[in-house]
């Protein structure tokens, strides 16, 4: 047993001191984590993400859709997460949606991976 | 003088003479005592979509609906002869909610052969008749035949799943829906399965809430961040292609450029990377064209959002559409269901496609529900009841004026005759 176990495929190994806090399989935790974090901490994982978004994208979309081994599923994960926090630092400059007050809509549904 | 040519009454409003033009009044989304009428006079007559033929796809698949407005609970079901029906979720012995796991009050789903009482254990079968009363030689005459679960009036159009409250059903529900909308029989919903689901409360009455997605007049200011701040015009104009209003039905189309004809600076960069965004995938499966898709015409065509009465919006883009429906759970909240459904993710990509489109749907929304519950604070202060709304927001006007005839009717039908 390792004291730092690989989530992440090899290729993308740059990335596992994100992967603890990113590799999240739902939206509901994506939301969270970022309405929760700093966005200086988010603009971290974002600028580190972003040369390869586009490249982590194109080694998934190798694997068929329900059949992605474990660690294309975890850096999958990350991408949704890229996405997610992508919002924030792209869009709106801060965690929340702008004047979305305390209005709040949860996702309850939705496909597997 | 604008992109898009209006009627050739000068203007949509006018086009539609019984709108009138002059400002309207709001306390129809105030008024305790409106909401209490509207209850009866719209959520116990028109009929209401509560889910797709999808959510209960084999024999025995069921999911119950909480309806506030109509103080009830619906249990909808697929029977053995493949029917979908509907019946009140009461258990006719003592009263009992019939179906329910936790809690009574939460919606569940699930498939079965019958519906058991929890507390006498009654069972009802598929079609709703009651089959098995424990001790039966206990009862006095009783007549299982008598005891059937309480039907509520169900019908399917296009896979949509509709209810009637009304012991009798003014209209069928193809002559409730209409020409405009039953123009879209030959859209292959069907084919769109893959479903993102939404849920929220919302702190505004539920036509506050309808109303911003029936104009696109708000888009500039209040969703600016829609278009990357490097581009975005201090006064930016929004004007739609094409208004229709049938009934107490409406719809509106807009153009749309294709996304990927833009210059780059136009979109966000996660946009440009997973070629998705805003208006959805930049390209879907072809989806065949429907004659009630486009009735005005529009080219390039981008979307056209249907608003079926009462609370029911289907906004169709390029090969995928989101649904929108909203339940009053009193004069100033009331509960919102929204989901985006896409053919079917053949690869990783498109996933990541629709995961892209359905985050965004959340961002925007989240403003619109932000916003709206300082309108209602605001609308509720009542100084103020005579709002002008300009051409683009034609549909706003029809909405409010459909409750409130539909209002006026039910009230005149009660009242004593020839006073």
């Amino acid at each position: 047993m390792t004291v730092t176990e690989s989530r992440l495929p090899s290729a993308f190994a740059e990335f596992e001191p994100f992967a603890e806090k990113w590799c999240l399989a739902t939206e509901a935790e994506r939301w969270q984590a970022r309405l929760a974090t700093p966005m200086p901490e988010i603009r971290r994982f974002y600028d580190a993400f972003s040369p390869r978004f586009e490249e982590a994208i194109d080694y998934c979309d190798k694997f068929p859709l329900d059949d992605v081994p474990d660690d294309a599923l975890h850096l999958l994960h990350l991408i949704y997460s890229m996405i997610m926090v992508s919002m924030a630092i792209e869009v709106f400059g801060q965690q929340k949606p702008t004047d979305s007050a305390d209005a709040v809509i949860d996702r309850v549904a939705g496909p597997v991976p | 003088m604008g992109r898009w040519p209006k009627p050739a009454e000068g203007s949509w409003t006018e086009h539609y003479p019984e709108l009138g033009t002059a400002p309207v009044s709001f306390r129809d989304s105030t008024s305790p005592e409106f909401y209490e009428l509207e209850r009866e006079a719209v959520f116990k007559r028109a009929w209401l979509n509560v889910g797709r033929v999808e959510e209960v796809p084999r024999v025995g698949s069921y999911f119950t609906k909480e309806i506030d407005a109509a103080k009830t609970s619906v249990i909808v079901v697929r029977g053995k002869d493949e029917t979908i029906r509907a019946f009140y979720n009461v258990c006719r012995h003592r009263g009992n909610k019939l179906v329910w796991n936790d809690f009574p009050n939460e919606e569940v789903n699930g498939t079965c052969r019958q519906f058991t009482c929890k507390y006498h254990g009654w069972r009802y079968d598929l079609k709703g008749d009651l089959t098995f009363v424990q001790q039966q030689s206990e009862f006095f005459d009783l007549d299982s035949a008598d005891y059937g679960l309480k039907p509520v009036h169900c019908d399917v159009w296009n896979g949509f799943i509709f209810i009637n409250f009304d012991p009798e059903p003014r209209w069928g529900l193809r002559e409730f829906l209409g020409p405009m909308i039953t123009a879209l029989d030959d859209y292959p919903f069907g084919l769109l399965t893959e479903r993102y689901d939404f849920a929220a409360q919302n702190n505004s009455n539920w036509k506050i809430f309808a109303d911003a997605f029936q104009e696109y007049y708000h888009v500039p200011s209040l969703h600016s961040q829609q278009v990357p701040s490097a581009v975005r015009q201090p006064n930016q104009t929004f004007e739609c292609g094409h208004f229709q209003i049938d009934g107490p039905h409406r719809l509106v189309s807009t153009a749309g450029t294709r996304r990927w004809l833009l210059d780059p600076e136009y979109m966000y960069p996660v946009e440009r990377i997973t070629r998705s965004g805003l208006v959805g995938p930049w390209r879907t499966p072809e989806t065949h064209f429907s004659a009630g898709l486009n009735p005005g015409g529009i080219e390039p065509w981008g979307i056209t959002n249907f608003q079926i009465f009462p609370n029911l919006e289907i906004l169709i883009y390029h090969g995928w559409y989101l649904l929108y429906r909203y339940w009053p759970t009193s004069h100033n909240t009331h509960k919102f269901e929204a989901y985006n459904a896409f053919h079917p993710a053949q690869t990783v990509r498109e996933r990541i496609e629709h995961e892209v489109a359905s985050v965004v749907l959340k961002e925007f929304a989240l403003q619109d529900a932000g916003m709206l519950g300082g309108t209602q604070a605001a609308l509720e202060y009542d100084v103020v009841d005579d709002f002008p709304l300009s051409d683009q927001e034609i549909l706003v006007r029809h909405l409010h004026k459909v409750a409130v005839d539909w209002v006026q009717e039910y009230k005149a039908e009660r009242s004593p005759v020839g006073v």
